[in-house]
């Protein structure tokens, strides 16, 4: 079963079309039980970090994630879906997040004459071994957060004099800082690419 | 690098696409969603649809339609016209928008800003506004917010005005020149500077293009972040692809591959 995480942090409808587009037959859930029996996993969100996690937690959904990411299912984060993962936001004075990956999130720099939130297209430098990404593809951006570079950083743009992670990957995790799901024909071929992905390693189904 | 967003603009009357100069001689143009398939494969970056008779017929916004363009397409789009509360933002997001954009609305009640960007993530809330030049003594950067489709003057200064929305939570400014608007003469450069300069989040300018070379003029000289196109490629005449041409020799930050 394909799951689509719905933790209430933003509008799902736009991933579930592509997904549609797409042939996929996705179930949306806000149930961690059927998160944890998934074979595959999206995991969107827009919004603030602190109320996310607030809902994460309150629906049982956090530790549903942090266990299959721990079993290494194949996870498909996007947007705040990505922030989320990692150790720590400088978002709502200070959010403590899933601490999944190791990294922080920090706000673009004020004053750099770029505005924000970074609302568009930006290209991508890749470095990613799986193919998912190329670099020079543009992608649909809307964020003010960002995560900084850290070793699961395997695609990187640049934005307010900043070189920020526009995906990482551990493993069968990948996530991205964009919205594939609203990046055109580009982003439906690397949602299609996550859904093909042969699963590495001997990652257990619950 | 972050690129300068194209964006077509389709008016919505009665389910049609229609576009008139000044908000008057509207001509029919086609189907909004034929017409949104159509621009997204050409290269939009976005799209915004108005709902442009919503209002004035006190009915919400045709949700059918918002959500038959979010199946079709997979780039951003905004919505507006016949917005008059968060339950009614909502439903639009919920069909498959990324976008609101609030004008007359957010004039008669600045507060739906903030409610709006609590609510749904100040990315989500555009504010529209129409100004036109002014000599009003209220009115310090020469330029005066109208509503209601240009019908009415509210004597409220229009740079004042983007700042009061930003500080309120929009995440985008849409400055669309009474005084350009349909003219195909050019964009209104002096007022989108002035607001472009002074607020922190993106500003489109809309209004008055009418071809290639006045996107390069908007982004270069009056610091826009996206454009919006209408008039120019609806009748056939240009495409976003000459648009982007012009605007890549001209070594402006575009997005070439769709």
């Amino acid at each position: 079963m394909l799951a689509i995480v719905d933790y209430k942090a933003g509008n799902l409808t736009s991933v579930a079309l592509a997904l549609t587009a797409l042939g996929a037959d996705a179930t949306v859930t806000d149930d961690p039980a059927k998160v944890r029996a998934a074979s595959r996993i999206i995991f969107p969100g827009v919004g603030a970090a602190a109320s996310a996690m607030a809902n994460l937690k309150r629906l049982g959904l956090d530790d549903a994630i942090r266990d299959v990411c721990a079993r290494d299912v194949p996870f498909l984060g996007i947007c705040l879906g990505m922030q989320i993962l990692f150790s720590r936001s400088e978002e709502d004075g200070g959010t403590d997040l899933l601490g999944i990956l190791p990294g922080r999130v920090l706000r673009f720099p004020d004053g750099t004459g770029d505005k924000i939130p970074q609302i568009g297209w930006n290209d991508i430098e890749s470095r990613d071994p799986r193919g998912f990404l190329a670099t020079g593809e543009e992608y649909y951006f809307v964020h003010s957060y960002y995560v900084e570079k850290n070793p699961c950083t395997v695609a990187s743009a640049h934005y307010a004099g900043t070189g920020f992670t526009a995906a990482v990957r551990r493993g069968n995790l990948f996530a991205v800082q964009f919205h594939p799901e609203k990046s055109g024909r580009l982003g439906l071929e690397m949602m299609r690419k996550f859904l093909d992905a042969p699963v590495k390693g001997d990652c257990r189904n619950a | 690098m972050l690129k300068k967003r194209i964006i077509p603009c389709l008016d919505v009357r009665n389910g049609r696409v229609t576009k008139g100069v000044k908000f008057k001689n509207n001509i029919d143009l086609g189907d909004p969603v034929e017409m949104a398939v159509r621009y997204s494969g050409g290269g939009a970056d976005e799209l915004v649809f108005y709902d442009i008779t919503a209002s004035a017929e006190h009915r919400p916004i045709d949700i059918g339609m918002v959500a038959a363009v979010a199946e079709a397409i997979r780039i951003p789009f905004a919505v507006g016209g016949g917005i008059s509360s968060c339950a009614d933002m909502e439903r639009v997001i919920l069909a498959g928008a990324e976008k609101i954009s609030v004008n007359s609305l957010a004039v008669r009640n600045p507060a739906i800003i903030a409610e709006g960007a609590r609510e749904f993530g100040r990315q989500c809330i555009v504010l529209g506004m129409d100004p036109v030049k002014s000599a009003k003594p209220s009115c310090p950067s020469g330029y005066e917010i109208t509503t209601r489709g240009f019908r009415e003057f509210t004597g409220m200064d229009a740079l004042e005005w983007a700042k009061r929305a930003a500080d309120e939570g929009a995440g985008e400014i849409v400055v669309n020149s009474v005084d350009a608007d349909g003219t195909r003469q050019g964009f209104e450069l002096e007022i989108t500077r002035k607001i472009a300069e002074a607020v922190g989040v993106p500003v489109v300018a809309s209004g008055g293009a009418g071809k290639p070379e006045h996107f390069n003029t908007v982004f270069r000289q009056a610091k826009a972040d996206a454009a919006i196109v209408a008039g120019m490629i609806h009748t056939g005449e240009w495409t976003i692809a000459q648009i982007k041409d012009e605007m890549h020799a001209a070594g402006i930050p575009v997005r070439m591959t769709w």
